[in-house]
């Protein structure tokens, strides 16, 4: 029997629309190239060791750094970290396993809604609950800002996470005499958790970004402070006042502030990739 | 290794109704008396009353979608994770009743133990997979108690000398049938009185069957082995009772070798030589 052969119009459209998608790729990845290149070519030329040794000199000298911003940084991450990851994964096991239930389907829209919060509205919130209470801006109250930002996030990829790892598996630990609980923490979560990681620290990576949470809780700090209760350097916030700053000499620092996000990004989501797929190959997945 | 089919036929009293007496000369395990299934409305067993006799292997078969599973997982209540399920009737195992009031189902479940039609190891190690239920129900007081218990088990399922010099490498990159026999390790290292299986060989090629086959006679001595399957050829290898369903209803249940060569129902004539199902 002889094929029939496909008409060339149909070989024509097909041609087309790949070439239409393939399109669309290269018009998704220009701003992305531009922004990449901007900042590093930018950046680049203000970076020394000075930037990261060095906290911000007065207007008018030349030279200082982001010291007192990246530490802020990290450790305004580190405390929504704290906060967020219990209660973001503890939160999706539950979605995930009472996902039938009215409350679950509840959490789950008010999640939903969380997450497409503006964030600046969730600094008010913070500065409201945090900062009027204490009186003063702190870092307590910025990584409760962002610890806020990010529970939605991790609860909902969490879930979802959860909801992949195959049914025979909870049906496996049962049968064994294990408890719901039991079955969950020992056997579900692990199975799921190199996606976990990986989602942490994508959230992790995408609040470490924000600016507009931080401007009234953590506010900013001109100088090198690991206290919780006071003010807190950020890069994105030093990175923001520098930009709209006057002076040449602050606009090459916020250049190179915006790398050094940039990178501390990028290493991150690298680290999740290895440690995801070290897990994974441990499992021989 | 003998090929199961040649395997001498346990002599067992013949049973005479669709719901035969037990013989005598084997203790009773399992005793369900007019069990109804439902899936919310849906009625998928209806009024089914058997009898399973200790350390025998009962079969049951039939058409897809007859409730020979559901019925399996009544056993363990298994079905209890599913939304909508309930269950009428009684299910005694050792006389007590499975879905009484204030039945301890996970202690219940570690006497009923179960393998799966689809393998399902745990994506850790082999040594973890066959040492989980061990640990989890504390069944061992040190390291080399639960290495000692993990052997048996892996012994007691003819797995140990495929896997003893990889027990630490995943359990996943065993192959299907190493992995079903890794699934009955597991399930047999709690030292369960009853082993359920549904269709533990259907995911197989011949000889990885061959070997769970063989396993499923030897383990008899030890427990009560209710299977799931499909295929009537391995009902009647492996089994010493066979049960026939159809359309959620117990039609026949009678001893393997009489039902294959005698049986009593029309319905499961027909079945048998292949004129529906």
């Amino acid at each position: 029997m002889k094929a029939r052969r496909t008409p060339p119009a149909r070989k024509v459209l097909s041609a087309l629309f790949v070439a239409a998608c393939g399109l669309a790729v290269i018009a998704a990845l220009i701003p992305l190239a531009f922004v990449l290149f901007f900042v590093i070519s930018q950046g680049v030329q203000s970076l020394n060791l000075d930037f990261f040794l060095n906290n911000p000199r007065p207007v008018g000298e030349v030279g200082g750094g982001m010291a007192n911003a990246i530490v802020g940084t990290l450790i305004l991450t580190g405390l929504a970290a704290a906060l967020a990851v219990p209660i973001g994964i503890l939160s999706g096991v539950y979605l995930s396993e009472y996902r039938g239930s009215r409350f679950a389907s509840t959490v789950r829209f008010a999640a939903d809604t969380l997450n497409g919060v503006p964030s600046i509205v969730i600094g008010v919130f913070a500065y409201a609950v945090v900062v009027l209470p204490l009186g003063h801006f702190s870092t307590l109250a910025g990584g409760f800002a962002l610890g806020i930002m990010m529970i939605p996030i991790i609860a909902r990829t969490t879930e979802e996470l959860l909801l992949l790892v195959p049914n025979a598996l909870r049906e496996g630990a049962l049968a064994l005499g294990a408890t719901r609980a039991r079955a969950v923490f020992s056997v579900i979560v692990p199975a799921a958790l190199p996606g976990i990681i990986t989602g942490v620290v994508l959230a992790l990576a995408r609040i470490a970004g924000e600016t507009a949470p931080l401007l009234f809780t953590s506010f900013n700090n001109g100088f090198f402070s690991t206290s919780l209760t006071q003010p807190i350097s950020s890069i994105t916030v030093q990175v923001f006042t520098y930009a709209i700053s006057p002076y040449e000499d602050w606009h090459r620092q916020a250049w190179a502030g915006a790398l050094v996000l940039v990178t501390i990004v990028l290493l991150c989501s690298m680290a999740a990739r290895i440690a995801a797929a070290r897990v994974a190959r441990i499992r021989g997945q | 290794m003998n090929p199961p089919a040649r395997l001498p036929r346990p002599v067992v009293r013949a049973a005479t109704s669709a719901s035969p007496a037990p013989a005598a000369d084997a203790p009773l395990k399992i005793d369900v008396e007019h069990l109804s299934f439902f899936y919310g409305e849906k009625r998928a067993l209806e009024d089914i009353s058997i009898k399973i006799q200790a350390n025998m292997v009962t079969a049951f078969i039939g058409p897809s979608g007859c409730g020979k599973s559901t019925f399996l997982r009544t056993l363990n209540r298994m079905n209890d994770i599913i939304p909508g399920a309930r269950v009428e009737g009684r299910v005694c195992v050792d006389g007590h009743d499975i879905y009484g009031p204030g039945v301890d189902v996970v202690a219940m479940r570690r006497k009923v133990g179960m393998v799966f039609q689809k393998s399902n190891p745990f994506p850790k190690s082999i040594f973890e997979n066959a040492a989980y239920g061990i640990r989890i129900n504390r069944m061992a007081s040190g390291k080399s108690e639960l290495a000692g218990r993990v052997e048996e088990s892996l012994k007691q399922a003819a797995l140990w000398d495929e896997v003893k010099d990889r027990l630490h490498e995943s359990a996943l990159a065993l192959s299907g049938g190493q992995q079903q026999r890794l699934c009955i390790a597991r399930a047999l290292a709690v030292k369960p009185d009853i082993l359920l299986m549904d269709e533990p060989a259907s995911a197989l090629d011949p000889i990885a069957t061959q070997r769970i086959e063989e396993l499923i006679y030897q383990l008899k001595t030890n427990f009560t082995i209710v299977i799931v399957t499909h295929n009537m050829q391995q009902a009647a290898r492996v089994s010493d009772f066979t049960a026939f369903f159809w359309l959620g209803r117990l039609v026949e249940y009678e001893r393997t070798d009489k039902m294959f060569t005698n049986p009593t129902e029309k319905l499961t004539e027909d079945y048998l030589t292949g004129r529906f199902g």
